[in-house]
């Protein structure tokens, strides 16, 4: 080995404390980056592996009742690839020591094999006989939830008669990753169940022998969604029914879909952020410690290395840190990447993994470190080529301080020697302080915008459950129907008030934006389910018009007095071109409201509902609940306490998980850069401190000298990290927010205290470190050593 | 030559050994020295490279501690202090004067020596140091706008400010031409004449030794030949 590489490895050794404070802060960004990309390419990769496996369709077609042999006219259409038809129906679950019965959704499979399309993935047990009606396949995850294993019997309603079921055994369906009871917006396991049973065994029970209600389609290579749509539409009006839609219109697939485009949204926005702070502070302190290697580079000139060479010995040093920190980085982001898509194995309830790593990932987080690093470590190597290598050799010349003293001289003419030191320092080299300041106060904004994301997952769940939503149950009925139901929910004791709401499934446009979804109809100032204004005021809904939130307006490009098409997706199907009268506040979904009686007399129909919000006297609850239970024409009964559990869920468990490890990640960054920012300051000065304390200053003295300016610019960079916080947090909330939840992006004082104090903290910390070593200074050695 | 006075002894060490390390690469830095050095003295420490002399000048400086042996300033154990206790001894009775200097560069020279009459018990004014250094013109340059000399000179302000009864130079001279070297000690011995500070010189350069009352000769961690001046040489006639 050469004498320089020796040299290169010993020094590497001798700033090993440095070394990997800075190539913790490198591969902390890095990290982010491999992780979030290699998360969401594993998690894309696997979705599509199993949708392909378990012959997901491509195009779904409910009717009303449809003889079988349309089915060989439905596969000659153009485009279609392959049909399979089946028979599903609505059914109630009773669940033993569960006082409300749980929706569900019965699927016939074929009675003789393999379901062409839409088959299911068996976790236990085994496939129903189909000469036995009795048995059932149970949807895997409700079982989970719900307590049910294999060999258990079932209490199930169909059609309005009680089965008794057997569950034979549990499967899991890409069909139905994601579910919910109906009228509901967010998933939860244990309110809804599938059941997979024979098809003769369904269409008995359901009398739709010889008939379907549902056929599954795939697509033929390039074949057109929208035509083959509009074809089997033609042919299945006759048999009543919804229009045919694709898969992205799947509740379960838009879900997931949302949770995935959710964690492109933040894994795209978020890790640069990171990243490019890392970046930044790498390029500042590796600038410094070239710098403070100048009186050696000053040396190995004068011994006759040219400048390449000295470039080229210190470039492998920078790059040993940098490309060092970098790899930890990627390692470290396989590793996170792996542990975090097993929890979202779990969340998405995909039953195998397809690991995927994005090797792009990888490029792009070693060429930042490696180029911040280079430009740093070359920027300074050029200034100091620009002196005569004799210096090297002459007692080193003090750093000159004649400008910086006449800075600041009246207020300095107030301050004691070492108080003017830290000034003068501070004044001398405002381009290095300013760095240090940036650094920090990034720092500090990252961990502000991870802290107002926190707050604003609360705000959302506070608001949405608080705010807007102030019932305690919501029913939902089967279909619309006349105001009778919600006066017999009024009259169970213990429902102190029933307020009806219709919804209507629509898809609402403008021009070519469009975005499928839902309107709630309202009764007059209502009290349980509210729209509310930007001022967290409700909204009065005017006679004439739709109030939609800030999300949908933004998807439709339209705000208050534009126009919008709104198609109705069922009954008569009318069009319909209404005004949008405001847009209201909601942190959830996209709802659009419109008042009760408008949307009704719009939908050419008398007084209807599809639902109603209940407030439920506390003591009563049980009698209530059971009532419910008993009613005919309930579909589902949801429990906001259920409702906010399963929201909480899927904002700690999907997408939104990601932010406790960003948190944590921002938290090591803000400490890494603070604390390189004590430790650089320390190696600069070690000198001045130990001749300090050969005068006599006491430990705590000299530290001041040093502290004193770590103080200065923290204190400096608290006010402008809160300023970068701010427009950091906005980015950050966009990230996160999903069409299913919007994370808002609020100033809250407390949030910029606690960012704060944790910059505090991390430099009180970094300083007790610093001023220990302070304290064990061996001060000889620190003396005869020359800068 | 000045009458000395055995009886009013500023440091005393008995059988003082510093090793450092340990087994076979143990090094014997000083191997039981045993040494009085009164009141108001000038010694000049002389020797080779690691004979020992300026592992004694830290040990007595409160810089470092000895490995065995007995050292003691004024009748106070030296070897028994804690390092807070060696902090204040330093602040209130020792001044150090360095090859290198060491000034503050971003304190001008009266703020230099500022640094430490505000943290003394007597001090003398930044102004009188200055001018007994002669540098009352320069006091308001920092060090960078100062030559090496001059620079040296505001480490001895520095030092003396504080009037410290003890004055270590190591190598004060190393770093300069011999003629700022000679306007050097000749404000050491101003110092001592009119300050009565003892002064303890290390150099490798022999001329100096001209300048003392004794002169020690080191060798391998000991004292291996004690020279006493009968008359001191003024520095400006010493050359090297």
């Amino acid at each position: 080995m050469s004498a320089l590489n020796a040299k290169l490895g010993r020094d590497l050794w001798r700033m090993k404390g440095q070394a990997l404070a800075i190539g913790l802060v490198i591969s902390m960004g890095v990290m982010m980056q491999v992780m979030m990309s290699g998360l969401v390419a594993s998690l894309t990769e696997t979705r599509d592996a199993y949708y392909e496996r378990y012959r997901l369709a491509e195009v779904f077609a409910p009717v009303v009742r449809a003889p079988e042999h349309v089915a060989t006219r439905l596969s000659q259409v153009p485009g279609v690839a392959a049909v399979e038809t089946r028979v599903t129906a609505s059914a109630r679950v009773d669940v033993p020591g569960r006082d409300l019965p749980v929706a569900a959704r019965a699927i016939s499979l074929p009675d003789r094999s393999r379901a062409r399309l839409n088959d299911i993935h068996m976790v236990a047990g085994r496939m129903f006989d189909p000469t036995r009606p009795e048995e059932i396949v149970l949807l895997d995850s409700f079982a989970v939830a719900q307590g049910i294993g294999v060999d258990d019997s079932l209490g199930v309603t169909l059609n309005g008669v009680s089965h008794d079921f057997r569950v034979v055994g549990l499967a899991a369906s890409p069909e139905y990753l994601y579910y919910s009871a109906p009228g509901e917006l967010m998933p939860d396991d244990a309110r809804f169940a599938v059941i997979w049973m024979g098809r003769s065994a369904l269409a008995a029970a359901t009398q739709m022998g010889g008939a379907f209600n549902e056929a599954l389609f795939s697509l033929a290579r390039g074949a057109s969604e929208p035509e083959v749509l509009s074809r089997l539409d033609a042919i299945l009006e006759p048999y009543g029914g919804p229009a045919a839609f694709g898969r992205g219109d799947l509740f379960s697939d838009h879900f997931v879909t949302q949770e995935l485009s959710g964690l492109v949204a933040s894994s795209t926005a978020v890790p640069p952020v990171f990243l490019a702070v890392a970046a930044f502070l790498l390029y500042i302190v590796i600038s410094r410690l070239v710098q403070s290697e100048r009186e050696e580079i000053g040396l190995m000139k004068a011994f006759g290395y040219t400048s390449t060479e000295v470039s080229i010995h210190y470039m492998k040093l920078v790059l040993a840190i940098a490309a060092g920190g970098a790899l930890a980085g990627c390692l470290f982001g396989i590793g996170a990447g792996r542990a975090m898509v097993q929890v979202y194995l779990q969340f998405f309830k995909f039953p195998f993994l397809v690991f995927r790593l994005d090797p792009a990932s990888f490029a792009i987080g070693v060429s930042a470190s490696v180029t911040a690093a280079s430009a740093g470590g070359l920027l300074v190597l050029r200034r100091v080529f620009a002196l005569a290598p004799a210096e090297a050799m002459r007692p080193p010349a003090p750093a000159d301080y004649s400008r910086a003293g006449k800075a600041f001289s009246g207020i300095a003419r107030w301050l004691d020697q070492p108080s003017r030191m830290v000034l003068r320092r501070i004044t001398r080299q405002p381009g290095r302080m300013v760095g240090a300041v940036i650094g920090i106060a990034a720092g500090m904004g990252l961990t502000l915008s991870m802290i107002t994301l926190m707050a604003g997952f609360e705000r959302t769940l506070d608001l949405s459950f608080t705010v807007l939503d102030r019932s305690d149950a919501t029913v939902v009925f089967y279909g619309a129907t006349s105001p009778a139901a919600v006066t017999r929910l009024r009259r169970i004791e213990g429902v102190t008030v029933a307020e009806p709401f219709r919804q209507v499934a629509v898809i609402m446009s403008n021009g070519r934006r469009s975005h499928k979804g839902a309107i709630t109809g309202l009764t007059e100032s209502p009290q349980l389910g509210r729209a509310i204004g930007p001022d967290y005021l409700p909204i009065d809904l005017p006679e004439r018009g739709i109030v939609i939130t800030p999300a949908l307006a933004d998807i439709l490009g339209v705000g208050a007095g534009d126009m919008l098409t709104v198609e109705v997706r069922e009954g008569a199907q009318p069009v319909l071109r209404l005004p949008v009268a405001a847009v209201a506040q909601s942190l959830l979904g996209s709802p659009a409201y419109m008042d009760l009686d408008a949307l009704n007399r719009a939908m050419g129909q008398g007084p209807r509902a599809s639902g109603a919000y209940l407030r439920i006297d506390e003591d009563r609850r049980t009698e209530v609940h059971s009532a419910l239970k008993d009613m005919p024409g309930v579909a589902g009964i949801s429990l906001k306490d259920d409702a906010r559990i399963a929201f909480e869920t899927i904002m700690n468990t999907g997408a939104g998980s990601t932010r406790y490890v960003m948190g944590l990640i921002a938290f090591i960054i803000t400490f890494g850069i603070v604390y390189n920012a004590a430790r650089v300051a320390q190696a600069e000065r070690a000198r001045d401190l130990a001749s300090l304390r050969v005068i006599g200053f006491h430990t705590g003295e000299t530290a001041f000298v040093l502290l004193g300016e770590l103080a200065v610019v923290v204190l400096v960079a608290l006010p402008i990290g809160s300023l970068m916080g701010h427009f950091l947090s906005s980015a950050v909330a966009k990230g996160f927010s999903t069409e299913l939840y919007q994370i808002p992006a609020m100033f809250m004082p407390s949030s910029h205290g606690a960012a704060a104090l944790i910059v505090l903290v991390a430099a009180l910390t970094s300083g007790w470190i610093v001023k220990r070593d302070i304290d064990r200074a061996e001060l000889i050695s620190a003396l005869k050593t020359r800068d | 030559m000045k009458d000395l006075d055995q009886r009013t002894t500023t440091f005393s060490t008995r059988g003082l050994t510093k090793v450092y390390g340990e087994g076979h690469s143990a090094v014997h830095a000083l191997r039981g020295v045993d040494l009085d050095i009164g009141r108001g003295e000038i010694v000049v420490l002389l020797g080779p490279s690691g004979s020992g002399k300026s592992t004694l000048l830290n040990i007595l400086g409160g810089l470092d501690r000895a490995s065995a042996g007995s050292a003691t300033y004024e009748g106070d154990s030296l070897t028994d202090m804690t390092d807070r206790a060696l902090t204040t001894y330093r602040r209130d009775h020792v001044g150090f004067v360095f090859q290198f200097y060491n000034l503050m560069p971003s304190l001008t020279a009266r703020e230099n020596v500022e640094l430490v009459t505000e943290i003394s018990r007597n001090p003398m004014g930044p102004d009188e140091a200055l001018e007994l250094v002669g540098l009352k013109e320069r006091v308001d340059h920092f060090p960078a706008q100062l030559s090496g000399g001059e620079q040296q000179r505001v480490a001895i302000a520095r030092a003396v400010a504080k009037q410290p009864a003890v004055l270590f130079c190591d190598e004060p001279t190393g770093a300069l031409d011999s003629s700022t070297g000679r306007a050097v000690l000749r404000v050491l011995r101003d110092v001592n004449d009119r300050l009565g500070t003892t002064i303890l010189i290390v150099t490798h350069a022999a001329a100096t030794a001209a300048m003392a009352d004794r002169v020690i000769h080191f060798a391998d961690g000991a004292i291996r030949e004690v020279v006493v001046n009968e008359t001191r040489t003024p520095p400006e006639e010493i050359h090297w």
